[in-house]
């Protein structure tokens, strides 16, 4: 399976904020996405994830299932993340599992996978923000999908959790499939580095 | 950048540079053989001389409706094609055609002043017209409450359509609703088959009029193809300003 | 169709235990309806006979103030993105929640009629009129009002900007509700008229709002 995009042209608000940009990501493989602020990371992110129109370009996933759209065949791990203060723990991992269907998972078990499974009959308010956000990468675990589009997905954790989260994504390369993250912080694996904007 | 994708708005700004005057002195002329005819055709029997409003009033009230199907082909333009004048068609086109409506409202109100006593009757026509005025604002509301003019003119665009589809609803159902709590209305322009003498001025009131709407709408799309220009050079600069070394 | 049950179910689960729930937009429609009488008079005849109107107007503006938070909340957190780009139609989400939303927030107003109408001092007909006429009208409001909703998503004032787009639209079904009810207590117009005409606005906004509000949002994101 690869991903790949060829001229990519973004442009927000009237203003452009990349053209003519490539890039290419293989099963197995992670493409790092760096820049400083303002240089589009998330916007590429989103570009791929089919949250925004291109502007000019393309990009094509090859080896995906052949009627399921890119976004489709995705999981999109943005800045937010997608949970109901009033579900409990639980409950907000099963509503995406059935919403998002596909090839899904116990959540018990993903939740065991990010070290929550004391709280699921929590409601989802009492959690911290890192473990917000271990929430919504067992959404990854309980739902599997073979692109995964991380933005700035250690932001929230602390050094066990991303200990936890290298591995998840190791184990996600292992399965065949391919990560684009954009970060600023070391991602701790191995990956191939995009850089946007700056001086290159 | 941007400057490339505005080539075909310039065509359309040599082109209108060269039409404008000529469409603007058709209007005029119009206006005044129309203005004229009006004066000229004979009082109503029953009205008297009030009823020479309505070649005013009757030509506003058309192109109300009017302006609001050109926004309408505007916005499949705009959702259809992502054609850049469509959003640019179709901006400048709310502010006139709201201008037409209130203009169909205020001599609707001074034509009905003598017959009525009041300044305002609830009857079908007049508040079918009100809510057409109301749908106006609330879109041009729209235009200006999203900052991102694509955003904002698909935003629109959307609008524009729901309203286009509800607005034969809306009138089948103020009509119903006049039928059920009033007898029938006073504002009658002389039955089924128009006599001759008001029918032409009318006529020509009608063409002037809407002369009128194509020869405002053209220079207002200019300047708003202009200010769109502006806006790129002012974004130009200020991202050619933050690449400088501080 | 699991995807939209799970939708329906998590929307309804959120409505029912976030502040007040269903209650708050009965409370406000409660709210409206008493105060009438400071703004018209207690006159019990005036008010009965304003009766229907007072409470479809009241059900109206209930309607649109729950409806600000339809697709916002989403928004917020994050979860449109993903609800978007899913595999379920968008057309076919937006319907699930108005659905959810009209089960959470419409139908109460429904059920809370009876005893509005007691103060009111409608009597049986009456106020079994105006509940059947808000039963077949409240969805009309929630899917019409969905379109404003789905426009108003980004931004960030958008209250009132979605009342004055949704409102125009609204007046039909108000138009009908109203007149059905009247027919129902006074005729000379049977109710079957202006009841099926209400009715068929409602299928109508069925298809047009999903379709509208899914336009809005697809373009909203970007």
């Amino acid at each position: 399976m690869r991903l790949c995009g060829r001229g990519i042209r973004c442009v927000r608000g009237g203003r452009e904020v990349f053209s003519a940009l490539d890039f290419e990501a293989s099963s197995g493989a992670t493409l790092a996405v760096t820049g400083p602020n303002g240089s589009g990371k998330t916007s590429l992110l989103r570009l791929v994830a089919g949250l925004l129109t291109l502007a000019g370009g393309t990009i094509d996933l090859a080896g995906g299932g052949a009627e399921l759209s890119l976004p489709e065949q995705a999981h999109y791990l943005g800045h937010r993340d997608a949970l109901k203060p009033a579900l409990s723990v639980q409950e907000n991992l099963e509503f995406w599992r059935d919403f998002l269907g596909g090839e899904t998972f116990d959540p018990a078990h993903s939740l065991a996978a990010v070290g929550l499974d004391h709280a699921a009959r929590l409601p989802a308010a009492y959690l911290s923000a890192g473990q917000r956000r271990r929430l919504s990468i067992a959404r990854l675990l309980a739902v599997r999908r073979p692109v995964w589009l991380l933005d700035e997905p250690t932001n929230a954790l602390d050094a066990a959790g991303q200990g936890l989260f290298a591995g998840l994504m190791n184990d996600h390369l292992a399965r065949g499939g391919l990560i684009v993250a954009a970060t600023h912080a070391p991602l701790g694996l191995p990956a191939r580095e995009l850089r946007i904007g700056g001086a290159s | 950048m941007t400057l490339i994708d505005l080539a075909n708005p310039t065509r359309f700004l040599s082109l209108t540079a060269r039409l404008l005057p000529w469409l603007a002195a058709a209007t005029a002329i119009l206006l005044l053989i129309g203005l004229y005819q009006s004066a000229m055709a004979p009082d109503d029997y029953q009205q008297g001389a009030t009823v020479k409003i309505m070649f005013i009033h009757v030509p506003n009230a058309w192109l109300s409706m009017f302006v609001w199907g050109v926004m309408s082909l505007a916005a499949l333009g705009t959702l259809v094609w992502r054609h850049p004048l469509a959003d640019v068609a179709a901006k400048a086109a709310a502010p006139i055609g709201a201008a037409f409506t209130f203009l169909a409202l205020v001599t609707g109100s001074l034509w009905g002043r003598p017959m009525w006593g009041t300044y305002w009757e609830w009857d079908a026509r007049l508040t079918s017209v009100l809510i057409l005025f109301l749908m106006y604002l609330g879109l041009i509301a729209l235009w200006r409450a999203v900052e991102d003019p694509s955003r904002a003119a698909r935003a629109a665009a959307i609008l524009t359509l729901v309203g286009a589809i509800n607005l034969p609803i809306i009138k089948f159902s103020v009509d119903w609703w006049n039928t059920l709590h009033q007898p029938a209305s006073v504002m009658r322009i002389g039955g089924p088959s128009l006599d001759r003498a008001f029918l032409i001025p009318l006529l020509v009131m009608a063409v002037a009029f809407s002369l009128l709407f194509v020869t405002l709408h053209l220079a207002a799309m200019r300047n708003e193809i202009l200010r769109r220009r502006v806006r790129a050079l002012q974004m130009m600069q200020v991202a050619q300003s933050s690449q400088r070394p501080a | 169709m699991t995807a939209l049950i799970a939708l329906i179910r998590r929307d309804l689960r959120i409505a029912l235990r976030v502040g007040g729930g269903a209650l708050i937009g009965v409370l406000f429609f409660l709210t409206v309806v008493v105060l009438m009488p400071f703004a018209v008079g207690p006159d019990l005849a005036l008010l009965t006979r304003l009766g229907p109107a007072i409470l479809w107007l009241g059900a109206l503006l209930a309607s649109l103030l729950t409806l600000d938070r339809l697709f916002m909340a989403d928004h917020e957190d994050g979860s449109l993105d993903l609800i978007v780009t899913s595999r379920t139609p968008l057309e076919l989400t937006c319907a699930a929640k108005a659905l959810a939303h009209w089960l959470a927030a419409g139908l109460p107003l429904v059920i809370a009629t009876p005893v509005l109408g007691l103060l009111l001092n409608l009597d049986a007909t009456a106020t079994s009129a105006v509940a059947l006429t808000l039963l077949a009208g409240t969805p009309a409001l929630t899917f019409t009002g969905m379109i404003g909703a789905a426009l108003a998503v980004t931004l960030h004032r958008g209250g009132l900007l979605l009342a004055v787009l949704v409102l125009p639209l609204s007046i039909p079904v108000l138009i009908f509700g109203v007149a059905a009810s009247e027919a129902a207590i006074t005729g000379p117009v049977s109710f079957g008229a202006p009841f099926s005409i209400l009715c068929a606005l409602s299928l109508i906004s069925f298809v047009i709002g999903p379709f509208a509000a899914a336009a809005s949002l697809r373009q909203g994101l970007d």
